[in-house]
């Protein structure tokens, strides 16, 4: 006797339940019941006492029914169904995440191909350009000079091409999905839930849908990973930095006839840019985030030194290339917020 | 108002809400605004508007804040889209226009003057004065030159490079007239394009806008919420209240004919010397035994006789408009006009209450 038979006897499914034969394999309860030297019978016979009442779970509604299901064969269920749609969407999905990983290993490719007494002159160039602060470009140069020395330059320039690629796309296509949230409510109203989704679900949870989908030797499976998880920011303040765009300088746009591609690419965006650039300021610093992450599908860099540190307990691997992340972490804080003050100072209102 | 309007607005209703068109027979029937408001939810932004507007002249809206001044001049370029009524600019109705031919209204026919300046914050003085040449697809060097010469006309010949927010709000405002100007429109509109600015600087900037209508001769629709403001500028001056005219005509016809108990509390503070002129309280011309004490301009204000009289009001003027003798001014009629009339009492100052 389970404790629910009583509710399906009420409820007049008794022929239902009996009539769907018996349930597959043994849970782990039945399990652990029958190695314990009493049968899953004996064990029900006794009365529960109510306050042992059972939670009406499917397993628990599946000992008084065999008809329902039990929690073991609806993952089951899931899994069949996410197998069964795997390839379709795989046909479409391989094709257009292609390119992402060209990207990616080109990417990888020319920054190792560059070498180092090139590289990082150039990068000090770049930084200058940004943020036209000499102090800043000591800093990065001096900061890749002493990872260089300590022969983690090789893999600190593999997270930074990862960073620079997924960035780069995070931007292409964030920008233009937070043009569309700010133009229309309704987009607005439909995107933002998918954004709190890709924000808050824990980075392991949406890895496990792309391993069944892509092989893990494939960079794009780990620039996806990233993108998702770094995009967001970059939406969310191209919409509100559009939205906060003066009301009376879109109104003037307006007076003066401007057209809505005048007044987007003229106006709004950028007026919004401050908005955006610290959302790219956060897109990047969460690429790097989730970059460490992404060295358990094979993405190479600092990630993988900080994984053998832990595999391995190599206590002073993982601290020493911790530390080369937080240092990388710094330096793009750094310029993309030294890039976005000079944006500041030319357009205070 | 003997030309052709370049601006008619006739029988304009505009009702703010969800469903402006189910309440505006409420209104056409003669619901009032808080009843309006309270009972049915919606705002009534404007009743009944018909006004023409004379082309080459400034035409000023005047009215307390909420009043619906902003709305009114926003249906001219069609900012807001009207709830009934129609706009005719030149002829044509503005409400027909589809997205293209409005977006060419806005950007040959009309301007426009923001009282927040509303001026592009990311983009140098010279390249907001040239923003609707831009707009309109000529090419950089134009706008350049155009946005330049107006900047110069204002006063701005040294401030090309600067962002707006470099400069003071009067040279800010110096800058969105220089824009406006430099888009050639026949037409300007001007929502409180001063009402932002210091007193002293305020008044420096009307100077500059007549001095310029002067020599441009522009149709200028100009809000205010400043009676001082509207009497000096407007050739044809329109109160509003509650969204709903209450008198037009001219400035001086207004101020010494006021229609409605409303617009005696507006005009009974100004200084009425300074404001009237000759024009408005002189007699015909007419052959009379008098010597006159002397010849005064027909635009010259009363303050400025006073002075020439020596405040004696016993004599007698001849008024002169172009050399051609219009009329006599005694100065007792002077002197009356100084205290603000009654309606219905028009040939003697009333007592005041
Ligand atoms: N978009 C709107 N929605 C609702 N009410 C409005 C809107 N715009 C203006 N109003 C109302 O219309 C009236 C006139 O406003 P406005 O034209 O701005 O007045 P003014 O410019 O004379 O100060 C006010 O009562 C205001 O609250
Ligand atoms: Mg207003």
């Amino acid at each position: 006797m389970a404790f629910y038979d009583g509710l399906f006897d009420t409820l007049g499914l008794r022929d239902w339940c009996d009539g769907a034969g018996d349930g597959g394999p043994m849970t782990m309860a039945e399990l652990l019941a029958k190695s314990s030297g009493r049968t899953a019978e004996e064990a029900a016979a006794d009365p529960t006492p109510l306050l042992q009442t059972p939670f009406p779970s499917l397993d628990a509604l599946n000992d008084a029914c065999p008809a329902v299901t039990r929690t073991r064969d609806m993952t089951d269920g899931v899994e069949n169904a996410f197998l069964a749609i795997k390839d379709p969407l795989k046909v479409v999905l391989d094709p257009i995440t292609q390119p992402l990983s060209w990207a990616l290993n080109g990417s990888l490719e020319m920054f190792q191909a560059i070498p180092w007494f090139v590289l990082i002159p150039l990068l000090g160039l770049l930084v200058w350009v940004a943020s036209r602060s000499a102090g800043l470009v000591a800093f990065v140069i001096g900061s890749f000079l002493f990872l260089g020395f300590i022969d983690h330059y090789v893999y600190a320039v593999q997270t930074l091409s990862i960073i620079f690629v997924c960035t780069l796309i995070c931007v292409a296509l964030g920008v233009p999905v937070g043009i569309a949230m700010s133009r229309s409510d309704t987009m607005q109203r439909a995107t933002i839930p998918v954004l709190d989704m890709l924000q808050t679900l824990p980075t392991f949870v949406y890895l496990i849908p792309l391993i069944f989908l892509f092989s893990v030797t494939e960079p794009k499976l780990y620039g996806i990973a990233i993108i998702l998880y770094a995009i967001v920011p970059v939406i969310r303040l191209t919409d509100l930095g559009i939205r906060l765009v003066d009301k009376d300088v879109i109104e003037a746009a307006d007076a003066f006839g401007m057209s809505d591609r005048q007044k987007l690419w003229g106006v709004q965006v950028p007026l919004a840019l401050p908005n955006i650039m610290a959302g790219v300021n956060q897109t990047i610093m969460m690429s790097l985030a989730m970059v460490v992450i992404a060295s358990l599908v094979s993405a190479p860099g600092l990630g993988v030194l900080v994984l053998r540190g832990i595999r391995n307990l190599e206590l002073g691997v993982g601290l020493v290339s911790g530390f080369g992340i937080v240092l990388l972490a710094v330096l793009l804080d750094r310029v993309t917020k030294a890039a976005l003050s000079r944006i500041n100072v030319s357009q205070k209102a | 108002m003997t030309e052709t309007p370049i601006i008619s607005i006739k029988g304009l209703y505009k009702i703010f809400g969800k469903d402006p068109t189910s309440a505006l027979p409420l209104v056409t029937s003669g619901m009032g605004k808080s009843e309006l408001l309270e009972d049915h939810g919606h705002v009534l932004g404007l009743r009944d508007i018909n006004i023409d507007m004379a082309p080459a002249k400034i035409t000023v809206i005047m009215g307390l804040s909420g009043s619906g001044k902003s709305t009114l001049i926003r249906h001219l370029n069609r900012l807001i889209d009207p709830t009934a009524g129609e706009v005719i600019v030149s002829g044509e109705d503005v409400l027909r226009y589809d997205e293209a031919r409005l977006r060419r209204l806005r950007q040959e026919t009309m301007s426009m003057v923001f009282q927040k300046f509303a001026l592009l914050p990311h983009r140098t003085v010279l390249q907001n004065a040239g923003l609707s040449r831009r707009v309109r697809g000529e090419d950089q060097e134009t706008a350049d030159r155009e946005g330049a010469k107006w900047l110069d006309r204002v006063g701005l010949g040294g401030n090309h490079a600067q962002y707006p927010h470099q400069l003071s709000g009067g040279m800010q405002q110096r800058v969105g007239i220089a824009r406006a100007l430099a888009s050639d429109s026949p037409i300007m509109l001007m929502d409180e394009a001063f009402s932002a600015l210091d007193p002293l600087i305020r008044t420096d900037m009307q100077d500059l806008l007549l001095e310029l209508q002067n020599e441009l001769k522009k149709t200028i629709v100009f809000i205010t919420h400043d009676l001082d403001e509207a009497l000096k500028l407007a050739d044809h001056l329109v109160i509003l209240k509650d969204g709903a005219i209450v008198q037009q005509g001219e400035p001086q016809h207004i101020l010494l004919n006021p229609s409605d108990p409303y617009i005696e509390d507006f005009v009974s503070d100004i200084n009425r010397a300074r404001v009237l002129r000759v024009r408005s309280v002189m007699q015909p011309f007419h052959v009379n035994g008098h010597a006159f004490a002397g010849t005064v301009d027909s635009n010259a204000t009363l303050e400025s006789l006073i002075e020439i009289s020596g405040g004696d009001t016993s004599h007698c003027y001849k008024v002169a408009d172009d050399g051609r003798d219009v009329g006599i001014l005694e100065m007792k009629d002077l002197v009356r006009a100084l205290v603000p009339s009654r309606p219905g009492n028009d040939d003697g100052p009333a007592p005041h209450a």
